[in-house]
């Protein structure tokens, strides 16, 4: 808001494009190359005619056919892949904070013997990346489920249990992190009041923090929602997959491709997905540069 | 003062809520408990139940005591740790130092049950229905079987002759015993249950129980212990001749037949040998019994890896992709990163938070469906990108082979990493630029900076300093980045050609030890394992080196 009014110089389309016009015709040169799969997959998922894989102009025919055969695959129960993967996923993200804060707040409240040891093996752990693991939670999950099935290979508590051992290093620490900016007085106040740890820990610390646990739920949902690996490895049962690994399904069998349902199948599962990472860019952008990469 | 304070935290009492919800909480987990402890105890394992019945002593201890706060909060999470982060970690630092995989998968007793329970030759004799079950007074394991030919129903026990039951003592299923049968009304039925008996579920059993019925061996001839009525899939048990036989004491295998293959004959002594196989006399070189056990091979496992002739091609191979994949991939994306971001930091450009949403896109959809759309994209006859932008005829094998030759596929993967990453490298170099007080800009310039020293000689280094460690962050991702290899080329294109491993143009380490691992023929856990304690080392020291190199340039700004 300057108050001196400077006297508008006659719009010259050259020293636009030297100035900001060029900038344009990068910006959309690289939409273009970020958007056109997303475009093409979309498009795809709306053609009809669903034998080959698409090999018209983006758009040609709209139609919501493959949408609604999507729900309609008895060997593919599409509805049943996305329900699990929501269900592991929920279940998944919140237990996963909930015991990251239990632990974080005994690393950020309390002092005890081994606290420091404590942290710093949590730093280690997390270098050890989690696939190098995977015979040990093949095996491991094989031999439980010898004794108990629905702990076992093929049972989604099992990978739900992987799931919540492993982002709990990582989780404990970020969260003992945020813990620590909640300043102290606070719960000396509440000890003072007669509040027991308890109050503290579940009407105090975790209230203060709320939007944070969301966010690192939310953010840990993504993550676990779109794991294929550990999936891949742990469940086989075709009722019991999660999209990550049945959407695969419709593209991996040679003999009944079908690119179609594919699309549909995989623009639904982006969907949360994609508008949770939009919604929450803030936070996500912040905390890449704390150093995190995302899987 | 610490200790003062954290008396004070335990003199405030709980609620009574709060109580009732730690007793609530706590007896749900001791229900649980003690029922898994109850399944452990009625299938005989009886390490475990103790194990488990310790560990849940301590727990209770723990929030039923009054102090101890730390641990009341720990617990939870350091059960899980302890299961899925510290044992995973130690049983891959173990399995390293082994043969584990799918010729040796377990330990010697599962091995001996494994040989057992494929030695037998189908007999001569009556073939019988049956249905598992418990006898309810000792909670032995028993077949309730009926006779195909002639219906009766008897009680089978391991290594017993079979009782048979009269008449009113079982309960007869509507269907007929012998499955095939073409006379449905009239022909025998199968019992179902028996007085005293109770029928298992053969769907709901572990496979610890199934092992122990497929080891059950009903006698029918009291001088012949070597033929039994045994089963191999629950629901039907024929007469079966041992081909081996098993002494405990011993520890031996004895062959009570000839090979059918010729590789041994009647009378040959199998003994365990270091191998992890039962082999005849024990000795390396003679023929060994399908089913061996997990041994330790001390660092045959690493010998391997530096050794193999088989392996050393196509590990440089592997390797030096592996590096050239990160290092590629950082590069690129940084680049077009840095690019897009000293383009957009412009004051008077419009529209930039439009710019931005659409081109942090690739980095929002989920990777593992990416990688599948851009194996549609990429595809050789009729995909997008070869049909409708390079303008080749559609169903034509002579399109550009984008995912089917090695140059072109690392190409693809690469190009398709740029897609992935480029959003990532944007975002933080657009923060990074940001931080950049103005000023060096402005004096710069008054000192008569041109654009380019400007950016090379003041942004870049600074830049540099506040990006460098996701830079390495990001290649050590990208160094284990296996899904994006493994849904765009699973590795491939193969060359299989030139070695006995399965490996591929543009596998990288990651990639190729999960086929070590997992692919479907001559799975090797031992050596795969060895393999990841290697890769860590790469990626920890990286991280490392990451971590030391943050703490200098904290200290440097």
């Amino acid at each position: 808001m300057s108050l001196t009014v400077k006297k508008r110089k006659p719009f010259n389309i050259i020293r636009w494009f030297l100035t900001t016009g060029w900038r344009h015709v990068v910006g959309l040169a690289v939409c273009t190359f970020a958007v056109f799969p997303l475009l093409y997959i979309l498009s795809t998922s709306l053609y009809p005619n669903n034998d080959i894989n698409n090999t018209t102009a983006l758009f040609a025919e709209i139609s919501l056919a493959n949408y609604m055969e999507l729900f309609n695959q008895e060997s593919r129960p599409f509805g049943r892949w996305y329900f699990n993967t929501v269900y592991i996923g929920i279940i998944a993200s919140v237990g996963s904070v909930f015991l990251s804060a239990l632990a974080a707040f005994a690393f950020s409240r309390l002092r005890f013997k081994g606290r420091r040891p404590g942290l710093l093996s949590l730093i280690l752990m997390q270098m050890f990346p989690s696939i190098l693991g995977l015979v040990a939670i093949y095996s491991l999950l094989a031999d439980v489920g010898r004794v108990f099935p629905i702990l076992g290979l093929n049972s989604q508590i099992g990978l739900m249990m992987v799931y919540l051992g492993g982002s709990l290093g990582a989780g404990t620490y970020l969260m003992y992190g945020f813990f620590n900016t909640v300043p102290k007085e606070i719960d000396e106040a509440a000890t003072i009041d007669g509040a027991s740890h308890a109050r503290i820990f579940f009407s105090i610390i975790l209230r203060l923090v709320a939007p944070i646990l969301a966010v690192q739920m939310l953010l840990s949902y993504i993550g676990v929602s779109s794991d294929f690996i550990l999936a891949s490895i742990l469940l086989s049962d075709p009722n019991s997959l999660t999209l990550a690994t049945g959407l695969q399904q419709f593209i991996s069998d040679p003999y009944s491709k079908d690119w179609s349902m594919f699309a549909a199948g995989a623009v639904l599962s982006a969907l949360p997905s994609v508008f949770l990472f939009l919604a929450l860019q803030k936070y996500i952008t912040s905390g890449l540069t704390g150093g995190a990469v995302k899987g | 003062m610490a200790g003062k304070k954290l008396k004070a935290w335990g003199e405030a009492g709980p609620s009574l809520s709060g109580t009732l919800w730690k007793l609530g909480v706590l007896g749900t987990v001791d229900a649980i408990a003690v029922t898994m402890i109850m399944v452990l105890v009625s299938q005989e394992l009886l390490t475990q139940a103790v194990l488990s019945i310790f560990v849940l002593l301590i727990v209770n201890w723990i929030y039923l005591r009054k102090g101890g706060l730390p641990a009341k909060y720990l617990t939870p999470g350091v059960l899980f740790l302890i299961v899925f982060q510290v044992y995973v970690l130690m049983f891959s630092g173990y399995t390293a130092f082994t043969n584990y995989g799918s010729a040796h998968n377990g330990d010697k007793g599962l091995a001996i049950q494994t040989i057992n329970n494929a030695a037998y030759r189908i007999v001569d004799g009556p073939d019988y229905t049956i249905n598992l079950v418990k006898d309810d007074s000792d909670g032995s394991r028993a077949f309730l079987m009926t006779n195909n030919i002639d219906g009766q129903v008897s009680i089978g026990k391991d290594k017993e002759l079979p009782v048979i039951l009269e008449e009113g003592k079982y309960t007869l299923s509507t269907e007929c015993a012998d499955k095939y049968a073409e006379d449905t009304v009239n022909c025998a039925k199968a019992a179902l249950n028996a007085d005293g008996y109770t029928t298992q579920d053969v769907a709901a059993l572990s496979e610890v129980e199934k092992s122990r019925y497929l080891a059950i061996r009903v006698l029918t001839d009291p001088e012949n212990p070597n033929v039994g009525i045994r089963t191999s899939e629950f629901t039907i048990a024929l007469p079966s001749e041992a081909t081996l036989a098993f002494d405990e004491k011993t520890d031996t295998f004895t062959a009570l037949v000839d090979d059918e293959y010729g590789n041994f004959f009647a009378g040959d002594v199998f003994k365990p040998a270091v191998d992890g196989f039962y082999r005849i006399d024990g000795v390396l070189e003679n023929a060994k019994l399908d089913g061996g056990w997990r041994v330790e091979v001390g660092l045959a496992n690493f010998e391997t890896i530096f050794t193999d002739v088989q392996l050393r091609e196509p590990l440089v191979k592997v390797i030096s992709w592996t590096f050239m994949f990160a290092i590629l991939t950082v590069l690129t994306t940084f680049i077009l990163g840095l690019f897009i971001a000293l383009v957009f930091n412009h004051d008077k450009l419009r529209g930039k938070k439009f710019y931005r949403v659409i081109m942090i896109l690739p980095y929002a959809f989920p990777g593992f469906l990416s990688a599948y759309v851009w194996v549609g994209l990429l595809n050789r006859e009729n995909g997008f990108i070869n049909t409708v932008i390079f303008g080749q005829e559609p169903g034509s094998e002579a399109n550009f082979p984008w995912l089917l030759e090695e140059g072109p596929a690392r190409l693809a993967v690469l190009l398709v990493n740029l897609w992935l990453g480029f959003p990532y490298m944007f975002l933080i170099t657009t923060g990074a630029l940001q931080s950049i007080p103005s000023e060096l800009n402005e004096a710069a310039e008054i000192d008569g900076a041109s654009g380019w020293q400007n950016f090379r000689l003041i942004k870049l280094p600074l830049l540099l300093i506040s990006i460098a460690p996701l830079l390495i962050a990001s290649f050590a991702f990208n160094f284990n980045n296996f899904t994006i290899i493994y849904l765009l080329t699973k590795g491939g294109p193969s060359d299989s050609g030139l070695t006995d491993y399965d490996v591929g143009g543009t596998d990288i380490l990651i990639t190729f030890v999960y086929k070590i691992a997992f692919s479907g023929t001559g799975q090797n856990f031992g050596l795969a394992s060895a393999f990841s304690i290697l890769i860590f080392f790469v990626v920890a020291t990286i991280s490392l080196i990451s971590f030391r190199r943050t703490k200098k340039f904290e200290e440097i700004v």
